[in-house]
Order: structure tokens, then sequence, then C-alpha cells
């Protein structure tokens, strides 16, 4: 799947969690340009990603997440696995 | 809503649950209750989950959080914003996580003994603390089992094996719930094994996020929860409507013949259909009530419900409609002659069409998914309708109660004249201040009654215990017995003392007894409690919902004066005490 799919597709994910339409996530997004975005919330937009693209991550992949560029490379080599 | 019945897409309420919440909150008439979550690991998604589950029961949540894993600190010690929040309810969210002590190998019989008791004696008191500063319900997790076995299979019987010292606590949680109103058990090691415990203790979400199950469980967790809420005010279902064909039996009986039908042990698919009328038949002798709706000519019914092997005969039902019509017209007729609001039916056929049309066009009504017959009990089961929390007598009369009902109605066809009637039923009415042992069952009324009810005032069990133990108020209660039988507790009056003036906060009458005069008794008794009292001065207040119009004249009819109506419709009324006169004649009263 192509990093530009992957975006569509997390778009979406950010949407519904934070149920705010005006989201567009880019590969420096944080949780400091999201408002609802908090540790509380982190987890449910973990699970909802894992949901979305069928993939389960481990401990490793989530500590390492520091924007959502990463998030998506660890979802790319998930999925081109 | 559909979406939160059981079984729940996880991944679409996780991720639309914001959506849902704001679509909840637009119903009408949402019954207001705080709610404190006391945790001992993460709550947060709990406490989501929680608020839209009891939305889609009818009640908005506000609520408590103690901070992480402070909740023995929080009911010990005191929290200031706690005793300012005042909970209604208070969960615990306890998991094994928060035990204390787990045996060690060395350790003695004894020292496991007593490490039990000390654990046992810190939530005790815990609970004790709690109930002696809030006049709230307390919810309380058990212990699920721990996700490895350091003594494998010996683990369960062994002493020193964490699974039989869990299943020791549990039992000492279950010695205080058996013991204590007010205090309900959270089972969650029952839900954490129906869900899959290797699943529910996934490592990945407590070292992560300190939440001790994994976060697609929550809403299995939230919806058990909310289940026991919605039970504790009065919101449980009544009423099966069951579909006959490919429901109660396999075949169709008026193609098929009573002679080929399914049902009965001899073959797979008849054995399934047995166990299935034998889970509704345990629902009966628990008091839910069982109705027909099906499409077939009446006699084949009856003849199908008379099948040697069925478990269910005519007589277990009290309202057998199979006609022609409509499923959801015969459904509001049901309602109306059970008097019982269609809201409170479960409706089970396997015909996805009919529960489609039933779905969208009766308000309220549970339509379980009911897939294939082998799942009818589970499905059914897991959505909790009939949570058992204030369990009393009466409900396990109510079939019979109904039953009597029904052969009034057929009575009353003999009479000429309505008195006549009223009178050779021999009535007799016991009218007192509240009792200890009615307690239980007059809150479970006050939860209960939206037809016949003035105000619409909710009392929790202990809001009654305080009342009953105040001597601000007057408070009686009515049972009525007649030649069919005893229908229990079904009225309620409260009212406060103000200097020479009383104000009526409830006045309630269960609609099993309309139209056999109670309501004079009632107030014959009232006016002479207020008399005694040295009272001047009766003030009735009537506040209309969508559900009590048949109330709206009610003070007038029972003698007061209208002071004061406002453009809501809400009623203000009065009555003077002096040269009242007795209105009842048609029932014997025992004060």
């Amino acid at each position: 799947m192509e990093r530009e799919e992957i975006f569509t597709r997390l778009n979406n994910v950010f949407r519904d969690v934070f149920d705010d339409d005006s989201i567009t996530v880019n590969d420096n997004t944080t949780a400091d340009d999201i408002e609802d975005w908090d540790s509380l919330e982190h987890i449910n937009l973990i699970v909802a990603i894992e949901q979305e693209f069928g993939l389960k991550f481990n401990m490793h992949d989530v500590t390492t997440f520091k924007n959502v560029g990463e998030m998506v490379n660890v979802i790319s080599n998930y999925l081109n696995k | 809503m559909k979406e939160l019945q059981y079984p729940f897409d996880v991944e679409y309420l996780i991720k639309n649950k914001k959506k849902i919440k704001k679509v909840l909150l637009e119903k009408e008439g949402l019954l207001e209750k705080r709610v404190a979550i006391l945790g001992g690991s993460t709550t947060s998604e709990i406490k989501n989950m929680l608020e839209i589950f009891l939305l889609n029961y009818g009640i908005k949540p506000s609520f408590y959080e103690s901070e992480y894993n402070k909740y023995y600190e929080d009911a010990m010690f005191g929290n200031k914003e706690l005793d300012e929040f005042n909970p209604d309810i208070i969960y615990i969210h306890t998991t094994n996580r928060n035990i204390k002590w787990y045996p060690n190998i060395l350790d003695d019989e004894a020292t496991i003994s007593e490490m039990l008791a000390q654990e046992n004696k810190n939530m005790t008191q815990m609970w004790d603390k709690l109930f002696a500063k809030f006049n709230a319900t307390i919810i309380q997790n058990n212990f699920e089992y721990p996700y490895y076995r350091l003594l494998g299979n010996k683990d369960a019987s062994n002493v020193h094996g964490r699974i039989n010292y869990i299943n020791r606590l549990n039992n000492l949680i279950y010695d205080y719930a058996n013991t204590h109103n007010n205090f309900f058990i959270n089972d969650i090691n029952y839900i954490s094994s129906c869900y899959g415990l290797d699943r529910w203790a996934n490592q990945f979400y407590w070292h992560m996020y300190k939440y001790a199950l994994e976060v697609p469980a929550i809403p299995y967790l939230a919806f058990n929860l909310a289940n026991i809420i919605k039970s504790i005010y009065g919101k449980n279902k009544k009423a099966f409507v069951l579909d006959l064909d490919n429901t109660l039996w396999g075949g169709i009986v008026g193609d098929d013949g009573v002679e080929n039908l399914a049902i009965g042990p001899e073959v797979p698919s008849g054995q399934v259909y047995q166990e299935f009328q034998e889970y509704l038949k345990e629902h009966k002798n628990l008091g839910v009530i069982l109705n027909i709706d099906s499409k077939n000519e009446y006699e084949n019914a009856i003849a199908g419900l008379n099948h040697p092997a069925g478990v269910l005969k005519p007589d277990d039902f009290i309202i057998i409609k199979a006609n022609w019509n409509p499923k959801n017209m015969n459904i509001k007729d049901i309602a109306a002659e059970l008097n019982l609001g269609a809201d409170s039916f479960v409706f089970v056929d396997d015909n996805p069409a009919e529960r489609h049309i039933v779905e969208s066009t009766v308000e309220g009504i549970a339509v379980p998914e009911v897939d294939t017959p082998e799942n009818y009990i589970q499905i059914i089961d897991r959505n909790g309708y009939f949570e058992m929390t204030n369990f009393s007598q009466e409900d396990l009369k109510k079939n019979e109660l109904y039953k009597d009902n029904a052969k009034r109605s057929q009575m009353m066809s003999t009479f000429d004249n309505y008195d006549d009637y009223l009178k050779s039923l021999q009535m007799k009415a016991e009218i007192c201040s509240f009792k200890p042992i009615y307690l239980e069952r007059i809150s479970q009324l006050s939860n209960k009654s939206n037809q016949f009810n003035l105000t619409t005032k909710r009392y929790s069990l202990s809001d009654i215990e305080n009342v009953a133990n105040s001597e601000n108020y007057i408070k009686i209660y009515g049972k009525l017995a007649d030649i069919f039988g005893d229908n229990g507790v079904i009225s309620v009056v409260i009212g406060h003392i103000k200097g020479k003036e009383l104000h009526l906060d409830l006045w309630i009458m269960s609609c099993r007894v309309l139209k056999r005069n109670m309501e004079f008794a009632m107030m014959d008794e009232l006016v002479a409690q207020a008399q005694a009292q040295g009272l001047t001065t009766i003030y009735g207040y009537y506040y209309p919902t969508l559900k009590n119009k048949m109330v709206k004249e009610f003070y007038e009819e029972m003698g007061f004066t209208l002071i004061e109506e406002d453009e809501k419709g809400n009623k203000f009324y009065k009555m003077n005490v002096e040269g009242y006169k007795k209105q009842n004649n048609v029932i014997e009263v025992e004060r």
C-alpha cells in the first residue's frame, strides 16, 4: 500500500476518533496539533488504527511514535511485509 | 439504539462513541444520575463507554473519576471533590492487579487464611465507610482470574494457587453482597471468561496504559455495568413477545402439521427448541410475562403449543395473538391489554423482516438479533434485559397477577352496575405507614410507575429508607387483595410536612388496579393521618410527562381545588382537611 493511501485512510480514522471533519494529518502532525489528542484518547486512536489496517502494534512500535509520519512508516512496514 | 445491543461491533463503538453520544443526548426525559468511578487502574474509556450505554437506557450520567488507582484513598480518607459530587452510584473498578497479598508457596494454611481475612477486611471497611458517608448504591467488581497459573492445574485446588485464592476472596465479597442492600457485584469474572481471558488480559494495555483489561473488551464491561444500573432504576424489560413458527419450534404448524414440528429430545433441532422453551419458562418463574404474536390461525397456534413434547403450554402465556394482523399492531394491542408500555417488551422472531418492522415502528422495544436457533439463548441472555437487582417476592407472582386481571375483565362484562361489580370483588386493602418489609417494593414501584404518577419523582431504596425513618413525612402504602388474588403493594403516597401544611411529593398507583377506587381509599387514609397530626391543608402537584396524561385531572377527582396552572401544564392544588368526607365505600380497609 502506498503512503498516500495510508494517509487517506488514517485521516478518516482521525476524523472519526476525534469527531472533527476539519482534521488533515501530515508527516509532521503531532498530538500538539489536535486539541483532543491526549494520552487517554491516544489509546483509542491506536485501537482504531489497528482495526482499520487489520494489524497489531507491539509496545515497541507505540512507544516510538513521535509524529504521524513515523506512524505511517510503521503501518507501511507491517502492510508490505 | 441497535449498535448498543449485544453482540456489538466494538470497532464501530470505539470510533463513533462521540457521535453516538450526541445523538443519544437529544432524547427527552433523560434521568440524571451522578456516578463516581473509583478505579484501581485506568478508567477513562470505561467512563466513556458506560456513558453511551446508560444514555441508551435513558439515564444521563455525570461522573466523578478518582485519580489513578486512588479508589482506596478516596473511600477511606475522603476527598472534598467526591463529597461535593455526592454520588448516586459508586462503582469500584478493582481487578486482580489490586489484590495486595497473594499466597507464597512457603506459607502455611493459617497464614493464607489470615491474608484473606485482611484483604477482605480492607474492602469491607471501605464499603462500610462509603455507605456511612453517602446515600448511594455501591457496585463492586469481583476478581477475574489471573492470566497465568504458577501451579498449573493445581492452581485451582491448592490453597497456594492464585485461582484458589481468588475464588475464596470472591466468596467473601458475595457474603457482603448477600447481607447488604444497595450493594451489587459486577461479575467481571464471568464477563472476562465469556470474552476470553487471554484477550481480556492482553498485557499490552496494562504496561502501556495501565488498563487492567484490553480496550476492545471495555464495551462488554461497560454494558454489563449499565445493565445493573438500569435495573436499579427500574428500567428492566418486563415481558417477552414471541413468534411461534421457527422461533418456539422448528417448522410451520399450519403447513407441516403439529405432528411434524421439531420439538423434543429426539432430534437435534427439536432439542434446541426444547431448551429455548425451558429457558423462557424459567423467565416466567422469575416474573417475566410471556405473550405470543404469531401469524397463524388461532387453532393451529394452540395446537402447536399443546404439542406433548412442548415445555410451554397455552396456560403459560398471558396474551396469545395468533392472527394475520401486522405484528406491530398486535404488539400495540398486547401493550394496551397488559397496561404496559411496549418499550418494556422483548420481541423474539426468527424472521429478520418482521424484526425490522417491529423495531422501526415500536419505540423502545428490544429486538435481539437472533440468528440461528442454537444461539437464541446466548444472544438474549447477554443482553441483560431482565437483570435482577432489587428482586422482590412480587416479581415471582407477576404472572399470576396478570392472569387474575384477565379473569377480572371477563367478570366485569356480566355486571350492569360498576359499583356492584366492585363490591362483588370483595376487595380488602391494607393501608398504613411504610413498614421495613415493603421498602424494597415501594422503591421499585416508584421507579416503574409512569402512567399513574403525578410527579414522576424517583426514589432509590436508600431514598425510601430516609423517608421511612423521618418524622417530617406522611408516607403510606396500600396493598389490595380481592377474590381473585393478592395484588401486593400497589400504591404509595409521600408528602412532606411544613408547619401545618402537607405537600404531596409522590402519588403513584400500579395500573393493574386502575378503576378499583383504591385511590379514594388512599385519600381517606391520607386525610386521616393529616388530621391526626393537626395539619390543616394539603397541597397537590401534577407535572405532565409523555406518559402520565391519565392523571391530569386526578386531584380534581379527589376533591382538590386548582390554584394555578402554568404554560407547561404543571398544576398546583389545595385542599382543606376540615370537612373532608370519606370517599371509599367499596373496599374494606385495614389500617
